[in-house]
């Protein structure tokens, strides 16, 4: 169950307490985010919703462990990783996060084969495992006779798939996905959605996202409004297991 | 695990336009670097492989070429006595040596250039063995005959088989043409020791210098202590190939000195071509880079990354440099030997260890271009790269 009042059992999977970043840009600082609570379960589908500048991205960097707060705590699985020293935190988030970008974000030299194999390269699988691991990856998205296709050789919606295959090739804790269906039509956008929401159901992923489109967002089990770096409201539709 | 090399491969190829200009500075500076260093290997290689290491070279003590040597007759017998020296049976295999400097008129430019005039004893090629007649036959003796170096008979008017020419107040006709394999030899011209010294009115019976052949490279130190010890004698005995390799120092430390400052200049630039050529591509790649970190590649790896790039591009510099310099291997070219004054043909020796010199030259300033860009690229903050487009 997702909360943000700062009451969540520290047995969440994500458990975010007073966290602050403050930015300085010419002489002046700028709180992005301001004391910010929230308790994440595994299993749990979150949006964050908010107009531009209110913090979400930064949100989702800090969860991330892409960038440092100010102040406060957070911890995932029991690994505070506020505390983490900047190697630390890059062997954690290949252990434990898989990004979903709005612009994809795949490496268009390589195949769709090479971009979700990438994170596997960080861990211990043999070549023929990793060989399983991606095309099982890339047939639940659909993609299973594009391996050795390039970024550029496929649709925008077949890159986010592609994208979303590397998420979860090595079988993260949590995804982030910032804006994944911002660079998308509808309807590629709805596949995308639907391929998420498959993600949670089906196989019981912990998904935090950005966007700023209600109708993607109502595919959350929870949606969170942030304003000006404070969550903002109660969760809409926490109620929805 | 870093990083996977395809990556950069590609990267490289997908950018070839701007890796281009990094590979051609590289190319350039490695070409002009290994020519300047195949031209002093050249020129060195045409004295060293003049002198054998069976040979001696006797001068007098204190003169610094043969060209200001003076040894005489009397202690060419001495010399003749010396243990260590071959003998057969025609005599002790020795050849005393003067040498003077005539101009003769270049085919290729007719105008004039110094040539070493080396008059020689009938047992010359018994005692230079690495010499060979290749047309007609050699000089007799007595006689205002010459044979003429390889070099010297196509690069000259006037020397070619058969022709009279008149130089030093006599008339002489060349009767043969000697190889000496590439060596400083092939761009003189001999005759009989007496007729040189009569021709030009040089003292009878001194020498400049004695070439003697000794029975083994180890004799030298034999030979040497003998005639040293000799009161009646006041020589310098060296090993021949010592002689010369000495002779080509002076020439060969210039073009080295200035083969490596034209490098440096040159490599200076091409490192900034490197820099150039990696920033951009740093610039270009930073959402990649920072994808990269986001999946959990290390700093490390990221520098790692991009130094192979630097240094791959650097290798196909070094390559393509190496390459295009190849076909100078060979290539005869000729200078001013400021030992003796006279021209002296020698060819580009374009070896391994030197294009091996020039792949690590490539590759050291590839690294150099490399380190601040990878170090750039490692520390580019991810979560604003993220969003890079």
């Amino acid at each position: 169950m997702v909360r943000v009042d700062g009451n969540g059992g520290a047995a969440s999977l994500i458990h975010v307490r007073g966290l602050d970043k403050k930015y300085t840009r010419g002489g002046e600082e700028i709180h992005v985010l301001q004391g910010l609570n929230l308790d994440v379960d595994s299993g749990d589908f979150v949006a964050f919703m908010g107009p531009s500048g209110s913090g979400k991205t930064t949100l989702l960097n800090l969860l991330g462990g892409l960038d440092v707060p100010s102040a406060g705590t957070i911890t995932v699985a029991g690994d505070e990783i506020t505390h983490m020293s900047a190697s630390k935190l890059t062997g954690w988030r290949a252990r434990h996060v898989g990004f979903i970008f709005q612009m994809y974000n795949l490496i268009p030299v390589l195949t769709a084969f090479q971009n979700v194999e990438l994170p596997l390269l960080l861990t211990k699988l043999s070549k023929s495992e990793r060989k399983q691991h991606v095309e099982t990856a890339l047939q639940l998205v659909g993609l299973g006779d594009r391996m050795k296709h390039y970024p550029r050789q496929l649709s925008g919606g077949q890159e986010q798939r592609v994208a979303i295959a590397r998420a979860i090739v090595s079988d993260p804790t949590f995804l982030l996905c910032d804006e994944p269906t911002g660079d998308l039509d509808r309807k590629a956008a709805d596949e995308i959605m639907d391929l998420v929401g498959r993600l949670v159901k089906e196989y019981g992923k912990t998904v935090l996202m950005v966007t700023h489109d209600p109708a993607v967002a109502q595919q959350a089990q929870v949606t969170l409004r942030l304003e000006k770096g404070s969550l903002v409201g109660a969760p809409e539709g926490a109620a929805k297991p | 695990m870093p990083i996977p090399v395809i990556y950069n491969l590609r990267s490289v190829r997908a950018r070839w336009t701007s890796a281009i200009v990094a590979i051609l500075g590289i190319a350039g500076t490695v070409s002009v670097f290994v020519a300047m260093m195949s031209l002093a290997r050249g020129f060195k290689m045409t004295l060293v492989s003049s002198g054998s290491t069976q040979n001696a070279m006797v001068r007098r003590a204190g003169s610094t070429s043969e060209i200001d040597g003076a040894v005489s007759l009397e202690q060419v017998k001495v010399i003749e006595d010396a243990p260590g020296l071959a003998r057969s049976d025609e005599g002790p295999l020795l050849s005393p040596e003067v040498v003077v400097i005539a101009a003769f008129p270049l085919k290729s430019s007719g105008t004039d250039a110094n040539v070493q005039v080396r008059g020689v004893s009938p047992m010359v090629l018994r005692v230079r063995d690495n010499v060979k007649m290749v047309a007609g036959r050699f000089f007799q003796p007595g006689l205002n005959e010459l044979v003429v170096g390889s070099h010297a008979a196509t690069s000259y008017r006037g020397l070619d088989l058969g022709d009279t020419i008149k130089f030093g107040g006599g008339t002489w006709k060349v009767v043969g043409v000697f190889d000496a394999d590439g060596a400083a030899f092939d761009s003189e011209v001999w005759a009989d020791a007496h007729v040189v010294s009569q021709v030009y009115h040089r003292p009878e019976n001194v020498f400049q210098s004695v070439t003697a052949h000794l029975t083994s490279p180890g004799a030298l130190d034999t030979f040497k202590d003998a005639l040293t010890a000799d009161p009646r004698m006041t020589v310098e005995v060296d090993r021949e190939r010592d002689y010369y390799d000495r002779q080509s120092q002076t020439l060969t430390t210039l073009i080295v000195v200035l083969g490596t400052i034209v490098a440096v200049v040159m490599g200076i630039g091409a490192v900034f071509g490197a820099l150039n050529t990696m920033y951009s591509a740093v610039a270009e790649r930073s959402r990649e880079i920072a994808t990269m970190r986001a999946l959990g590649f290390g700093a490390a790896s990221v520098v790692f990354s991009f130094l192979i790039e630097a240094l791959l591009i650097s290798f196909l510099g070094g390559l393509l440099g190496c390459l295009l310099v190849i076909p100078l291997n060979g290539l005869t070219t000729g200078t001013m030997n400021f030992q003796t004054f006279t021209y002296l043909a020698f060819a580009f020796r374009v070896t391994p260890e030197l294009l091996l010199g020039g792949i690590a030259f490539a590759l050291f300033m590839g690294l150099v271009g490399g380190v601040p860009p990878a170090i750039r690229a490692a520390r580019q903050p991810v979560s604003v790269a993220l969003r890079a487009l």
